[in-house]
């Protein structure tokens, strides 16, 4: 796209700006580390008995999947200078209506694929309403997704009558636990989604609106571009992918852990899109970076687990993983480490400017 | 008015990157009287008042306060010399009760803290001093109009023993009742020796409460003049930078355009209006006739033109286009009726500054035809191709992020955004403000050629001559009000129009206890 790469440095230039190029680098570090300790922990190996491939990357990528999903809504929603907090309650929600409804239904295809319509529908109704409190009603986003995110696990509890339910569907199952060509059923679905919604908001002016309302909200309306439509349509998405990502992680296990299913992933979510690239200010987003955020949260998940990290401790581990890479995708310290190596030290220009 | 000034400030200069945004200027406020700043936008108010409330350093200058010289690291400086302000926007704590907001950070104190009893106490006593002795302190301040607002800020800053009371734009938003209970406050003030700085865009009320005057223009100081000795004429003058010999000189110069008056009517608003912001008006627009608004800043010209394009809600009024009546309640239903309307805040309303140049310049064609129906890539060339070239914007690489064009080019491609809908009304609201002369004269010279080519322009600005040169109408406001039509043609100069505003007393709307009888003046 841009026309400064020339030759094989420029074009090395080029990815090493990318602002997800250092999340791409904190993935092989950790896999590295990973294989410091066994060095067998890349190899990946085939089963003959479900035609699979098998080893730790394979996990990782199944694990990825529902954190794609919640990621890329939540990327959008981020550019359009709003958040979604409520992508994990919704999770439950989505795991919660498809558990429920399958207890009672046959263990037939047509049973799962009825659970899946239902489970995304009330999704994307929870997601239009957070984008009626939003656009409509006027409420600031954090609110009321926040809203959300508390009612929705509740929301959860009622459906399920406050039990984690379990149910019985191979068809259902096999949405999480099964293998196409050699590969994870979940993860091939997660990236055909990310493809085509990628498609969606680059191939339509869907990007190009958002950004414009995400950067500027005053002009982009006068420019006649409709910020209520799109927000709708915006946390919309966000619902229903979230929804997605909550029958994904619902399927492996075939319960609905009211609890525990969903808890915590928008930081996550948050974490991934910020990491991709995309300011929380809004305005330019980048999805490509998201998923490979979403990918890195996943190894990061993984490696924890894989060191023997203690429980304890997980957050605080994961913690400083992520500071350290915002630290280097930050343009203050990028800017710091270049003076520094170049001049020494030159004292900051940008502070004289008008207060 | 005592023989020594409270405030004296001598050859302020201050500069901001690129930019002389106050140049030598002198003040002076004595105590015990009115004292209006007066200058058209960016003449350097507000640079004024901030280097007196210490929100700015001065680059050059002394302040002194009292005879005694004075510098001001910050805003609790100024208020420890006894300058207090209140902003055009109220500053105060909505969430709090009025009294509380009165006395905020003077809290009466007693053995366990806070004595909120003799703090609402002392409220009610400097409420009562000013007036104000109804208020119930112990309300909500969200309760009360924002009139009153703005007279509980006014007691607050009494609370701080003000003796420089600094009102920047007070009125703005206050109907004439509310604005006669304001000045009766501030004259109360006055007598009490208190000196009032005060900012206001209305000439009425400039007329109705000032003892003296100060004009800025570009940053620079005109003149000190007492109130009385200057009529609005004159003042107007002063503010634009013309003398009334030199406004007679300039000529219309649309006449030779020669517009038919037969041409077909676009559009046809009859008592368009919305409450608070412009009184309800009628108007007419013909194909390929450019229409001017005349007035002052803040005399209703853009709220008049956000109406028309949707950019507000009308509360009142009926719309013909094409003789069909429609409502256009949302900017993008403007879009739909083929109305465009470029803001004169062009970095806030008008260019999206992260996006590029390519980007901005579709926006509008896109946001008509929806997020469904992408322009194809072709198209985007072609558009961005013939308005880059037929507009002059530079640099020409469309890739470019819009932040990086210079504020002419900014305005040209803006331009370009709203050329591409292929509008039948092109609203353009200063859209000469800022740029350069060159860019000025081009944007000028697009504008007659799509009159020509049968688009109704409503063109507004700030200068008159340009006003004047470009429009075969000129519709005057003053006040949130039309208070004239005139036909352009070879007697109408800008001199005309400042006759008509000066002359033009709201009755209805000006407080009426001191004011001046605008004298006529011999053109």
């Amino acid at each position: 796209m841009s026309d400064n790469g020339t030759g094989p440095a420029g074009f090395l230039k080029e990815v090493v700006r990318r602002q997800y190029f250092w999340g791409v680098v904190a993935i092989v570090l950790l896999l590295l580390v990973n294989l410091t300790k066994d060095p067998s922990y890349l190899s990946i190996g085939w089963n003959d008995a479900n035609g699979a491939l098998v080893g730790n990357l394979v996990d990782i990528l199944r694990a990825a999947a529902p954190i794609m999903m919640i990621s890329i809504g939540m990327c959008l929603v981020i550019a359009t200078s709003g958040i979604d907090l409520s992508v994990g309650s919704v999770m439950v929600i989505a795991g919660a209506v498809s558990m429920q409804f399958l207890a009672a239904a046959p263990n037939t295809f047509a049973g799962a694929m009825a659970a899946l319509g239902l489970a995304l529908l009330v999704s994307a109704v929870v997601g239009l309403v957070n984008g009626i409190l939003v656009s409509v009603v006027g409420l600031q986003p954090f609110i009321s997704t926040l809203i959300m995110m508390l009612a929705g696990r509740g929301i959860a509890k009622v459906i399920t009558g406050g039990q984690n339910t379990s149910a019985v569907n191979d068809s259902f199952r096999w949405i999480a636990n099964g293998y196409l060509f050699g590969l994870p059923v979940v993860f091939l679905l997660a990236l055909a989604i990310v493809v085509l919604v990628g498609l969606l908001v680059r191939r339509s002016a869907l990007g190009l609106m958002i950004e414009a309302i995400g950067m500027d909200p005053q002009a982009a309306r006068l420019a006649g571009v409709n910020r209520r439509g799109l927000l709708l349509a915006v946390y919309s998405i966000s619902g229903l992918l979230s929804g997605v990502a909550g029958v994904f992680a619902t399927a492996s296990v075939m319960t609905v852990d009211i609890s525990r299913t969903g808890y915590q992933l928008e930081m996550d979510a948050i974490l991934a899109v910020v990491i991709g690239g995309t300011s929380l200010a809004g305005g330019k987003f980048n999805l490509t970076g998201a998923t490979v955020g979403a990918l890195l949260i996943a190894t990061l998940d993984k490696t924890v687990v894989f060191l023997g990290v203690s429980s304890s401790a997980t957050p605080a581990f994961k913690a400083v993983v992520i500071v350290v890479l915002c630290l280097i995708q930050s343009d203050r310290v990028r800017q710091l480490l270049r003076s520094r190596r170049t001049t020494g030290s030159r004292p900051s220009r940008k502070e004289a400017v008008a207060a | 008015m005592s023989q020594s000034p409270i405030v004296e400030m001598k050859d302020i200069s201050i500069s901001f990157p690129g930019v002389k945004a106050l140049d030598g200027v002198d003040f002076r406020l004595f105590p015990g009287e009115v004292h209006t700043l007066m200058g058209e936008n960016g003449a350097g108010k507000s640079t004024l008042i901030k280097a007196l409330t210490g929100v700015y350093r001065i680059d050059e200058g002394v302040i002194s306060v009292d005879g005694d010289v004075v510098q001001f690291q910050g805003t609790a400086d100024a208020q420890e010399a006894g300058v207090s302000t209140v902003y055009q926007e109220v500053n105060l704590c909505s969430n709090l009760s009025i009294g509380e907001n009165v006395m905020l950070g003077h809290e009466v104190r007693g053995r366990f803290g806070v004595n909120w009893k003799a703090t609402h106490e002392a409220a009610t006593k400097t409420l009562r001093k000013l007036g104000l002795g109804h208020l119930d302190p112990r309300a909500s301040l969200a309760s009360i109009s924002l009139a009153m607002q703005q007279l509980v800020a006014i007691s607050r800053a009494m609370v701080t023993q003000a003796r420089v009371l600094i009102l920047d734009e007070p009125t703005s938003s206050l109907d004439s009742n509310e604005v006669e209970q304001l000045f009766s406050v501030m004259r109360q003030l006055r007598d009490e020796g208190v000196a009032i700085l005060f900012v206001s865009h209305f000439l009425e009320q400039v007329y109705a409460i000032s003892d003296r005057l100060t004009v800025l223009r570009n940053g620079q100081f005109v003149g000190e003049y007492a109130t009385g000795e200057l009529d609005q004429a004159s003042l107007i003058g002063k503010m634009i930078g013309k003398e009334i010999t030199a406004l007679r000189s300039l000529d219309s110069q649309s006449a030779a355009r020669g517009h038919r008056q037969d041409a077909e009517t676009v559009y046809l608003a009859r008592g368009l209006g919305r409450k608070g912001s412009i009184e309800p008006f009628d108007i007419e627009l013909k194909r390929g006739e450019v229409v001017g608004l005349a007035g002052l800043l803040g005399s209703g010209r853009t709220e008049l033109a956000r109406l028309i394009y949707g950019a507000d809600r009308p509360d009142s009024g009926d719309v013909e286009i094409h003789g069909h009546k429609v409502a256009v309640h949302t900017p993008a239903a403007g879009l739909r009726r083929r109305i465009a309307f470029s803001s004169e805040n062009r970095r806030d309303e008008g260019i999206i500054r992260d996006l590029t140049v390519r980007e901005n310049l579709v926006l509008g064609v896109q946001a008509k035809r929806g997020w469904a129906r992408p322009l194809p890539r072709k198209q985007v060339d072609e558009i961005v191709d013939k308005y880059m070239v037929e507009l002059g914007v530079r640099p020409s690489d469309p890739n470019r992020a819009m932040r990086n064009l210079s504020g002419g080019n900014q305005q040209k491609a803006l331009l370009g955004r709203w050329l591409a809908t292929k509008p039948d009304i092109l609203i353009l609201d200063e859209p000469t403000r800022g740029i350069d002369v060159g860019a000025k004269a081009e944007i000028q010279e697009q504008v007659l050629q799509l009159a020509a080519e049968g688009v109704a322009v409503i063109f507004i600005s700030s200068e008159l001559e340009e006003v004047v040169r470009l429009s075969d109408r000129i519709i005057v406001l003053k006040d949130h009000r039309m208070i004239a039509e005139v036909t352009n043609g070879p007697e109408v100069s800008a001199e005309t129009i400042v006759k008509i505003i000066a002359d033009h007393s709201t009755e209805q709307n000006a407080p009426v206890a001191r004011a001046h009888k605008t004298k006529e003046v011999a053109l």
